[in-house]
């Protein structure tokens, strides 16, 4: 990219930088960088990249906010890079850090085994309550049954909401908001089933009782989720469990 | 830092955390209206004790009520309970299934308001009912 | 995350500080401003209105018993809850101690108080 594309404006990119074979821990590198107002701090981080140092490390993929892999801490919010615009840090600078309350891999790449450990735990698809054959026809459901999980289906996966919970950050035992998010979509689902079996770990000492509703992990979603919500009356769904577990004996966790 | 682990991965610190962002300073704050919450009941609680010791011992504890320290530190605790209040209800929405109303989901900003509408009728009944009861 | 997980008891607690949180919310500021501020300086309510022939009625009747005990355990459990959870926060984790001294002083007040109540008569 030439330089006559950028009307000579500059922002200072400060990036935290870790790389494990040489550094003990993270520390702060910054960079010059040209810049025009359509740029996202995700095509900052790039330019550094192509133009300055080579060896930065962070994730992207689809730069339309739908890939969820670009997830930073950005002049300390959890925000997707790719959504996030230079222009609009008028000071000139811009503070870039992996996110947070994840192990720092490498520069901006975090560590996301745990997530997806509790992604497959909680059986993230539809387990049907009755199995219906083709000659039986579609599982149907009505605009009132599909708006009850609607808006928790848009989760990409990004983690802004975990860099959002201090719950996590103290004990990454806990579930957390975005798993509570994707469970209580299938929970709420007309076809789903398996609430019973999605409640041990919903019900468990890892389970949604670690929140404290702080309600950041809701405001930061770039998919406008409610993963609180997701959370909260999950609370209350997991404390009937529990009261109500001897009169009605099958289901929910030993 | 988990050095059993050879990719080295860095652990960032949680010390502190709640300084990083106003949103967790706010919920700090909000959360240590439990304080003031606990030093109501057990103001409470001692002036229990104190009616079941007797009318000079209750006596006692209305008198120290009425001390300007007294009154000082009650309008304090008005002011925190008042905050738990709102925060209560602000944050209700986001604890309950959604509310459909005529085909339509309630805004988070009408449940709220509810509540601090229901509050301010729990309000003027006590009063009244403590003023009808004494008067 | 671990296979098999341990259900967690949290509920009860959880249910004491929703309760408690519910009717500090609803009645707190009220009941502040009946105690400790309108009836001590006699503005809107009577001087007289927590008197020790009004109060001591009101604590033997069993309604009043009620409320009286209600009120100060829950706000007590409701605020010994998030205190537990806010020592969490600020990094005080030896989980078992502070849950045992939180819970406990909360116990120890719902006892004072049904004592208290009791020792009133009825």
């Amino acid at each position: 990219m030439s330089e006559s594309h950028r009307n000579g404006k500059v922002i200072r990119i400060e990036v935290l930088r870790y790389r494990p074979e040489q550094d003990e821990e993270p520390f702060l590198q910054a960079y010059e960088v040209p810049f025009s107002d359509d740029m996202s701090v995700l095509q900052g981080l790039q330019y550094i990249k192509d133009w300055l140092d080579g060896t930065l490390s962070f994730r992207w993929s689809c730069r339309m906010a739908i890939c969820g892999s670009c997830g930073m801490m950005i002049d300390g919010e959890p925000r997707l890079a790719c959504k996030t615009f230079l222009r609009d840090f008028p000071a000139g600078a811009v503070r870039v850090e992996a996110l947070a309350h994840f192990p720092v891999e490498r520069d901006l790449v975090i560590r996301m085994d745990d997530f997806l450990a509790k992604l497959e735990s909680i059986k993230p698809w539809i387990i049907p309550k009755e199995q219906r054959s083709i000659a039986q026809g579609e599982y149907l459901q009505t605009p009132a049954q599909l708006d009850v999980y609607e808006q928790f289906s848009s989760c990409i996966n990004c983690l802004l909401c975990y860099a959002a919970c201090p719950q996590y950050g103290l004990n990454p035992d806990f579930v957390g908001p975005g798993i509570m998010a994707l469970l209580h979509r299938y929970n709420a689902d007309s076809r789903d089933g398996a609430a019973a079996e999605r409640m041990e770990i919903a019900g468990s000492e890892a389970g949604v009782f670690n929140c404290t509703a702080v309600g950041y992990c809701s405001e930061v979603c770039p998919k406008h989720v409610d993963p609180a919500n997701a959370v909260n009356q999950n609370k209350t769904r997991a404390a009937g469990d529990y009261f109500l577990r001897l009169a009605r004996p099958k289901g929910g966790a030993k | 830092m988990n050095t059993s682990d050879p990719r080295r991965p860095y652990v960032r610190p949680m010390a502190g955390w709640w300084r990083r962002n106003p949103y967790f300073v706010e919920y700090m704050v909000h959360e240590a209206t439990a304080l003031f919450v606990a030093a109501y009941a057990l103001i409470l609680l001692v002036g229990l004790l104190r009616l079941a010791q007797g009318e000079s011992a209750w006596n006692g504890w209305l008198e120290a009520l009425r001390s300007p320290l007294s009154v000082i530190f009650h309008l304090v605790l008005l002011a925190a309970i008042s905050y738990h209040c709102w925060t209560w209800f602000r944050i209700m929405p986001k604890t309950m299934p959604p509310l459909v109303v005529g085909g339509k989901r309630l805004a988070p900003g009408v449940i709220t308001a509810c509540g601090v509408a229901v509050a301010a009728v729990c309000s003027v009944a006590v009063l009244a009912a403590v003023w009808g009861a004494t008067r | 995350m671990k296979p098999a997980m341990k259900r967690s008891n949290a509920p009860i607690f959880w249910g004491l500080f929703g309760a408690g949180g519910m009717l500090a919310a609803l009645f707190g500021p009220v009941l502040v401003f009946v105690t400790g501020i309108a009836v001590p300086l006699g503005i809107i309510l009577p001087a007289d209105a927590m008197s020790w022939s009004h109060m001591h009625a009101f604590a033997q009747h069993w309604a009043g018993k009620g409320l009286l005990f209600v009120v100060v355990a829950l706000f007590m459990w409701h605020a010994m809850h998030r205190i537990y959870h806010s020592l969490h926060d600020l990094g005080v984790h030896a989980a078992s101690a502070t849950r045992f001294a939180c819970y406990g002083l909360a116990v120890l007040a719902t006892l004072l108080a049904a004592g208290a109540l009791l020792a009133v008569g009825f």
